[in-house]
């Protein structure tokens, strides 16, 4: 314990020393989260420098082994540079899809060179990853993909389109499911590769949401080569790659039911913004919607603490991604609800490009039971492998 | 804290739920009310001797000071088979109050009564049918040797069994407690059967002379002990409800699994699936909410009443939803006397109600939460 407490007096000096004022700012506009990447043009030499100095102490992914990059720390430090990087309102350093999503896929399925070659880089933010998992006939039922990779002996020759892309306009590489066996059941056909989206042959198409705004894709991939390198895993073994990543993707997406509008519960935003009544929120309904909400959004949050400390204990279920995708993005969806309810009609206002308004987060959040398996998805999974319901 | 169990609280529930299993189960609360009886004194010793009446009792006056989380694991075994007592009622939550505002010899006297299961004390304080402990009009006016006491309490939990009942009062200085004993002449007791085969009371004070010595803790002083005592009630309450719902989700699940309509097992539908995974996620978050208030009781943490109320309100909406879907999803079968389920949504609906139910509640929490 004496050295946890040495280690948060020099976290919290060298945070005190390295992280930028302009850091310390909570996000106001989309180019305040630093993404990363080839193409990333930085919003303040600030920002450049805080992703460099984080990076360079492996700290853009704390627990990740030192050989790579990583930071090394422990569960309980990592929880230490948190806190201390939330004492100071310290972004994060790096919003990373590498780190969320494909990373802990490489470190379970790849090869060792593969792991040389990708994973440090991911680290220092220098590439940045897309997805390319769903099709327009692959939602839900993602497994009967048809983007398909022909083997033509040194490489791979890919043909087919994705869709839902995020951010693939703006993306250098993509971690892509393809068909490489057209013969066997559709779990069984399908394998992970890697590549670059600057390939001869990639073409993206950003799709304009409800939100105004445009960050998915749609990707097409006309005779695209790939090195038969760029292949995670085993030919036709890909789909336990992709179910393995989904449960990080789930699990970061469920971590939306986490969010709270700054550090204010959203009772207190209400309070503020609506006025009150001998010290309560005057509309007694609004109220009454909000304590309900409140205590699904503490029960959610010690959830996802329970099951942490479970894991750690040794006692998880491992059953836990569904769980939380769903609980957290129908906890998300609600607290956008009653943030425009508290808002009125101020909270209509549409932005102008820079910065994302309310009404446009709320109709944003209306995705995030969609994408990465929809509940329904999710409500399937719980049911069948959790409660082993029939059929 | 972690929110896991240790080893010894593991051992604690493997041991609790095998007594339980073995000594009332279901089918007891079936004998008990077709017997025209409300409990059976022989569990009652059974727990005594298990030590659970004294569980949260100071070693000092013979109890076991095990904690509240393993008191948890407890209620949630015997809520499991809807085993009856007065446990909460006495042990816990009069117990705490004893053991917070007692003088040496009230402690002395009466902490190893309730720690043995040989007194049965219950906290007289609501007046109204909606629990409102914060409206007490029962008065307690001082005279040369004690006090008079003049007003009515409603549903007493456990009124019809308990031995010695520790009353809410106004008196002049405040809110205050006294011990009463229910054989005292000016005490009127009449007890009611509910629903769920258990027995509240109304409890009528009229001029009832009570000595100096009744008095528990400082006069006008009980409100934050009596806080405290009814957090412990709201949590153990929920830990009990959590135990009720599991059982009945459990029970629900498997006659998915077993009865068959259309030529197929109906849990392979998914109208019902979904149903059923949704009903699974909010067991688990009551499972967070119930650890966690209890861990906060166990550390006497700042925020205790806040995660006391979370806990009764998330646990009594889930298990509301859990025993309705039970007998929805058990179809014609469960609408039987026969069968077993609706006794677990007789036990709910009254567990519910127990120290407060999800309104008051959601509503303390708002407040709690400063809007």
């Amino acid at each position: 314990m004496a050295n946890l407490e040495e280690f948060r007096h020099q976290t919290r000096e060298w945070l005190e020393e390295n992280c930028p004022a302009s850091m310390r700012r909570p996000i106001k506009s989309d180019k305040d989260q630093c993404w990363g990447g080839r193409n990333w043009v930085f919003e303040s030499e600030e920002q450049r420098l805080w992703l460099e100095r984080m990076a360079e102490r492996g700290w853009t992914t704390p627990q990740w082994p030192t050989e790579y990059g990583g930071g090394g720390l422990s569960r309980e430090e990592a929880k230490i540079l948190q806190q201390e990087m939330a004492r100071v309102v310290a972004r994060r350093p790096l919003e990373s899809f590498g780190i969320d999503m494909l990373g802990p896929a490489l470190f379970k399925f790849a090869s060792e060179e593969q792991k040389q070659r990708f994973i440090p880089e991911i680290i220092r933010g220098k590439i940045r990853w897309c997805q390319g998992y769903s099709e327009p006939n692959a939602g839900s039922d993602l497994a009967s993909l048809q983007t398909r990779a022909e083997d033509r002996g040194d490489h791979y020759v890919v043909n087919g389109s994705k869709v839902w892309t995020s951010h693939a306009d703006e993306a250098d590489w993509i971690f892509c499911l393809v068909r490489t066996d057209f013969d066997v059941p559709k779990h069984q056909g399908i394998s992970f590769l890697l590549f670059d989206m600057a390939s001869p042959g990639v073409s993206t198409n950003p799709i304009k949401l409800i939100s105004g705004n445009s960050p998915f894709c749609e990707t097409v991939f006309e005779n695209v080569k790939v090195p038969k390198e760029n292949l995670v895993g085993e030919l036709n073994e890909g789909w336990d790659i992709a179910k393995y990543l989904l449960t990080h993707e789930r699990e970061m997406i469920g971590g939306f039911g986490l969010l709270r509008a700054g550090s204010k519960s959203l009772g207190q935003t209400a309070l503020e913004t609506c006025g009150d009544k001998d010290g309560q929120l005057a509309d007694s309904g609004l109220r009454a919607d909000i304590a309900a909400f409140e205590i699904d959004e503490m029960g959610f949050a010690l959830t996802v603490e329970r099951v942490v400390d479970e894991a750690r204990a040794g006692q998880g279920t491992g059953a836990a991604s569904s769980l939380l995708k769903l609980y957290g993005t129908e906890l998300n969806k609600i607290r956008n609800e009653l943030m425009m309810s508290v808002g009125g009609s101020k909270a209509l206002a549409w932005g102008d490009g820079e910065r994302t308004t309310l009404a446009q987060h709320w109709l944003r959040s209306k995705g995030n039971s969609i994408e990465g398996g929809t509940s329904e998805i999710q409500l399937n999974i719980i049911a069948k492998r959790i409660l082993g319901l029939p059929g | 804290m972690a929110l896991v169990y240790n080893e010894e609280q593991q051992m604690l529930r493997d041991s609790a739920k095998s007594f339980i299993q073995e000594s009332s189960p279901v089918s007891l609360l079936r004998e008990l009310r077709d017997s025209g009886k409300e409990w059976s004194t022989e569990l009652w010793s059974g727990m005594a001797e298990m030590g659970w009446t004294g569980i949260t009792i100071p070693e000092d006056y013979g109890g076991l000071e095990f904690g509240y989380v393993g008191a948890g694991l407890i209620f949630e075994e015997c809520g499991r088979t809807l085993a009856t007592s007065p446990l909460l009622s006495s042990s816990m939550v009069c117990a705490s109050l004893i053991a917070d505002l007692g003088n040496d010899e009230q402690k002395q006297t009466l902490l190893p009564a309730i720690a043995s299961g040989e007194s049965i004390a219950t906290l007289a304080v609501g007046e109204s049918d909606r629990f409102d402990p914060s409206s007490v009009a029962l008065t307690a006016v001082a005279e040369a040797d004690g006090y008079v006491l003049d007003g009515k309490k409603l549903h007493v939990l456990d009124g019809g069994i308990a031995n010695t009942l520790i009353v809410a009062a106004t008196s002049a200085a405040g809110l205050s407690l006294l011990f009463v004993d229910r054989d005292a002449d000016g005490v009127q007791i009449e007890a009611t059967l509910n629903a769920d085969n258990r027995n509240t009371a109304t409890a009528t004070f009229e001029s009832l002379h009570v000595g100096a010595d009744a008095l528990l803790g400082e006069e006008g002083a009980a409100a934050p002990a009596v806080q405290k005592a009814l957090d412990i009630g709201a949590a153990l309450s929920a830990a009990e409800l959590l135990g009720i719902s599991q059982e009945a989700f459990e029970r629900t699940l498997d006659y998915l699994k077993d009865r068959k309509q259309f030529g197929v097992p109906v849990g392979s539908f998914q109208a019902l699936q979904h149903r059923a995974a949704q009903l699974f996620c909010e067991l688990e978050l009551c499972k967070s909410v119930v650890l966690k208030a209890l861990q906060a009781i166990d550390e006497d943490a700042a925020d205790r009443s806040l995660l006391a109320s979370l806990a009764k309100a998330k646990m009594a909406k889930t298990a509301r939803l859990a025993v309705n879907e039970a007998v929805q999803m058990h179809g014609g079968i469960g609408m039987t006397d026969e069968f077993d389920i609706g006794f677990f949504m007789k036990r709910a609906g009254a567990a519910c109600q127990e120290y407060g139910d999800y309104y008051y509640h959601s509503e303390r929490f708002a407040k709690l939460s400063g809007y």
